[in-house]
């Protein structure tokens, strides 16, 4: 019998032929990466163990994305305690170059790899068909000594896409429909598997925003059947496009859904779930304080590119915090070769250096007491992005950027 | 007798025929500034002694920016207040998110040549680069203004610093103040006025003579001017003949004059922890840093960028140094962007944040670790300032620190 | 002023008011949650050693560095009776004044240790260790402020609210 996307990739890191569902293996992992977020404590146990050793201290990748530049002592120390662990092993430390999912996609990835991250977003290097997953500290620990872990092989829900998104629709309107559409846990423990012609109509960008999100409907990964368009990709910055690995016919799917692209509308997560997914134009009016644009999920070169064309005729209303934050420095230098980062200046937003700001929510952008922000970050849990009376409602880059000019909830053709 | 600079201000504002200093005077005031982490406190002051409705809404500024991006979730709190005090008393120039207050006064011409102008902020002496009487007070003295549009003053005596000649080509604004400092001390002008003049403060930009009048405050000075020239003019849009009257009398007396030949100046860095603390940075070459930050009221301007993006061409940031570069406002931010200069530093490896105080004022911005060392280009280097009472906290100019950023370690520009 | 006795906490030259109250503090919700981290840069422990009457004595320019009034506030609210110190920045001098916080200018600092009991007749003079030190007095319209109780209270009398 065949096998599924994710079942390949567990199988190569086994060093087994077949692997099924359900099964667990003992593998190797081709990438470790851990952030600012955890790895203090991961070094902090790392210390106390008897034997301390590294496997391979090249599979390994710190960034410093979550608290950069340091707010206080306390994100200063955690920060040097990774460099100057990171600089007595040898390993690749990324500080203040973007958030790390989006720098472990453009430097690191390749197709075919099963890497673990000490973050729940490691699930988006599905967008160059790969098998991320994120872990805790613990697990990051016995990957860092070992070079391996145990994994249960995931079971799949294939998501076949058809058709074309419409004008002024995201993936992120696809993705958030689906969760809300499955639940917030509708796929635990699970592998998101897109495919079909929709899937591959989509950017790797656009794939990215679609695997990122798995985990917010429980998933262990999401993966978008990789194609030619990743091979481009990966080639391009210097890398190996070897396993392009794809579901056999007659691999076994728990479920399988279909999503005609065209019938997908913008949508707005309301607090506090991201499962908690209502149609914008169902939205009753809701005023904002403050409005993101960035993160893993939608901090890209597209979104900035639809914010800029929205702020190059309105202004961002007066006492709305409108933060950008380019989700890596590559991003943001291509959005300054585009003149997106002067339109969006002009336009009255603050533009952060590249950094998980206010998605992250303990600093660069925190909101207050009964405070109202529209985000294209990841979450809108309770207290997420500052105050716990505070709410996170959750949209794509043109409703955020919109709200951000009028002050509540829109979309840009209101304006 | 003549007067000073000083004196003929505060003349021209009280209609006295003659101040002299020691003279204890009520000035009404043509502008003041609040910043975000005291406008709830003016805000409470006011109401607290009795006051109902400000005496000018129009000569109001409420500057957010110690606190832009937000870094605690109190911090809002601060702009509730003052968004809620800005609405009641309908004050119209409020500024959220778009840099640091001393670049905003002059930049906005908020602080014009001739006026007098209080800010809650120390650095409020920035504005006597374009010849205004600027001065920093404390929160109930502002409310107790907001209410009565007066404030008294202590006319001050005046230092006449005179710097004559060509500066060499490595050596800045910062440089010239930073040695006044080590000369004059952390108390030198204490309660006095300084009046700069002199070839080299004439051929200074704008942006120089900011950074020069912006740390005097640091030997103490209640505020430090510079006579309006036709730069200032330009940058102020004040037509020449209206100011022409700012210039200090021949005969004006002073308390000191004190004279610099530009020639034989040289770059210097305030060695912890004191802003007097001065050394020519030849000697301090070698100082291995951790983290470098262009920046502040003091040294964010373009041609601070400009500086540092000319030592950083081509050059990358040395391997675990942090760089952190904090344009002074929006204007300046998008001028860089326009000018190549955020391309070039980021190219290098810097991180531009959103302008505002940033590192400066301690409370985010890039903090130090434990034992760590940083160059900084703002103009306050006392213990604790940027983390734990073990960082080490070293002053310079834009050039000095860029190129120190790129070597890792405390160099001269080239 | 009556005259008063306190105990002496002695501090250098250039106490700056980070180190009086660094700035990360400066939005807790009152001055009396942040007076615990008065001085904690330079001696973390003083804040908790200073009781109510005792007399900082300091060296030369006292305060300098920024408006921040939580300053002179902060010290006022540890119950302090007064600074006696070489010099003080103006800021910081204006401030303590506007919140009835007795400033005193005098070179005491080289003549006590920490400690030391010393008497104080504002105006006039100080006793320490046997000897006496002329003070000069405030001019008058700085008295008046103190005499009201701090600026606060001069507007609240200007505005009719007190008497």
């Amino acid at each position: 019998m065949g096998m599924t996307i994710a079942e390949k990739i567990v199988a190569r890191a086994a060093g087994l032929p077949e692997v099924r569902a359900g099964e667990i293996h003992t593998v190797a992992l081709d990438k470790l990466l851990s952030n600012d977020g955890t790895t203090h404590l991961t070094i902090d146990m790392y210390h106390k163990l008897k034997n301390p050793r590294i496997a391979d201290p090249g599979k390994i990748v710190f960034v410093v994305d979550h608290n950069i530049p340091a707010e206080n002592p306390k994100t200063a120390a955690v920060h040097k305690k990774m460099r100057d662990f990171a600089r007595e092993h040898g390993i690749d430390m990324l500080e203040g170059k973007g958030v790390c999912h989006q720098v472990m996609v453009e430097n690191y990835v390749e197709p075919g790899q099963l890497i673990f991250g000490a973050d729940s977003h490691t699930c988006s290097y599905g967008a160059l068909g790969a098998f991320g997953t994120g872990v805790g500290c613990t697990d990051m620990l016995y990957a860092i000594v070992t070079g391996g872990s145990w994994v249960m092989v995931p079971e799949t829900l294939r998501f076949n896409l058809h058709g074309k998104l419409r004008e002024g629709v995201y993936p992120r309107d696809l993705m958030l429909t689906i969760i809300g559409d499955i639940g917030a846990n509708g796929a635990n423990y699970k592998c998101m598997e897109f495919a079909g012609d929709g899937a591959h109509g989509l950017s790797v960008n656009d794939r990215f925003v679609l695997c990122n999100l798995a985990v917010e409907a429980g998933a262990k990964t999401g993966i978008v059947e990789p194609d030619e368009k990743v091979r481009e990709y990966v080639e391009s910055r210097g890398r190996k496009a070897e396993n392009l690995f794809v579901s056999d016919p007659d691999a076994k799917f728990l479920k399988v859904y279909d999503y005609d692209l065209d019938k997908i509308e913008p949508v707005v997560a309301c607090p506090h779930f991201v499962d908690n997914i209502t149609p914008l134009k169902d939205l009753p009016k809701v005023e904002i304080d403050e409005a993101f644009l960035g993160s893993c999920n939608n901090g890209r070169i597209d979104e900035l590119r639809v914010a800029a064309e929205i702020l190059k005729d309105h202004k961002v209303k007066d006492g709305i915090r409108f933060i950008v934050s380019p989700a890596s420095n590559e991003v943001y230098l291509q959005a300054l070769e585009e003149g997106i980062i002067e339109t969006l200046l002009k336009a009255g937003a603050m533009v952060m250096n590249a950094n998980c700001s206010v998605c992250w929510g303990s600093c660069q952008g925190v909101i207050g007491e009964n405070e109202v922000l529209v985000s294209t970050g990841t979450r809108n849990f309770k207290g997420r992005a500052g105050h716990k009376t505070s709410k996170v409602y959750l949209a794509n880059a043109a409703v955020v950027t919109a709200s951000a000019v009028a002050g509540y909830i829109t979309g840009p053709e209101a304006l | 007798m003549g007067h000073t600079l000083i004196e003929k201000i505060i003349m021209k504002n009280t209609g006295l025929d003659t101040v002299s200093p020691g003279q204890i005077v009520t000035v009404n005031v043509d502008r003041v500034m609040i910043h975000d982490i005291f406008i709830p406190f003016v805000a409470e002051k006011f109401k607290e002694m009795g006051f109902t409705r400000v005496w000018d809404p129009d000569k109001i500024c409420l500057i957010y920016d110690h606190m832009v991006p937000t870094s605690a979730v109190e911090d809002v709190r601060h702009f509730q207040i003052g968004d809620a005090f800005a609405a009641e008393q309908r004050l119209t120039h409020v500024h959220r998110t778009d840099g640091i207050c001393h670049q905003l006064m002059p930049e906005m011409g908020y602080a014009r040549p001739g006026q007098v102008v209080f800010g809650t902020d120390s650095h409020t002496t920035t504005y006597g680069a374009v010849g205004c009487f600027s001065s920093g007070i404390g929160y109930t003295e502002m409310a107790a203004i907001l209410g009565t549009g007066e404030l008294w003053v202590r006319v001050p005596e005046t230092i006449r610093i005179e710097i004559d000649g060509e500066l060499p080509g490595n050596v800045s604004a910062k440089d010239v103040i930073l040695t006044i400092l080590g000369d004059l001390r952390a108390d030198g002008a204490t309660y006095k006025a300084l009046e700069f003049g002199g070839s080299a403060v004439e051929k200074m930009s704008v942006a120089s003579r900011l950074t020069m009048s912006n740390m005097s405050v640091e030997c103490g000075a209640k505020c430090a001017l510079v006579a309006p020239d036709e730069k200032t003019a330009a940058f102020s849009g004040v037509p020449m003949a209206e100011i022409a009257w700012l210039k200090p009398d021949p005969d004006a007396h002073y308390e000191r004059v004190i004279h610099y030949s530009a020639a034989g100046l040289k770059p210097v860095c305030a060695c912890p922890s004191q802003v007097d603390n001065i050394h020519p940075a030849a000697e301090l070459v070698g100082t291995k840093l951790d983290e470098v930050f262009i920046g502040s009221c003091t040294n964010g301007r373009l041609e601070d960028l400009a500086a540092a993006a000319g030592q950083l061409e081509g050059k990358t940031v040395a391997p675990g140094l942090r760089l952190i570069v904090t344009p002074a406002s929006r204007s300046i931010y998008i001028e860089a962007v326009k000018a190549g200069y955020i391309e070039t530093l980021v190219k290098a490896g810097a991180i531009v944040t959103q302008p505002g105080c940033g590192l400066c004022c301690g409370r985010a911005g890039g903090i130090l670790a434990d034992g760590e060392t940083v160059l900084a280009t703002n103009n306050r280097n006392f213990l604790g300032r940027m983390g734990p009472s073990s960082v080490k906290i070293y002053l310079a100019s834009p050039a000095v620190a860029a190129a120190s950023a790129a070597a890792g370690e405390i160099v001269l520009p080239e | 002023m009556a005259q008063f006795t306190g105990k002496v906490w002695l501090l250098g030259d250039d106490i700056d008011t980070d180190i009086i109250i660094p700035t990360e503090y400066l939005a807790l919700p009152s001055v009396d949650d942040m007076k615990k981290y008065a001085f904690s840069p330079l001696r973390p422990e003083l804040a908790g050693q200073i009781a109510p009457g005792d007399i900082i004595v300091a060296g030369k320019n006292f305060g300098c560095g920024s408006s921040r009034e939580q300053a002179p506030e902060i010290i006022k609210h540890l119950g302090v009776a007064c600074v006696i110190a070489k010099s003080y920045a103006r800021i910081f001098f204006r401030n303590a004044i506007n919140n009835g916080l007795l400033l005193i200018e005098s070179d005491l600092h080289d003549h006590v240790q920490e400690g030391d009991t010393i008497t104080v007749a504002p105006g006039e003079q100080i006793e320490a260790g046997g000897e006496v030190y002329p003070i000069s007095p405030l001019p008058q319209n700085l008295l008046d402020i103190l005499e009201a109780g701090g600026l606060v209270r001069a507007m609240q009398k200007r505005n009719g609210l007190i008497s």
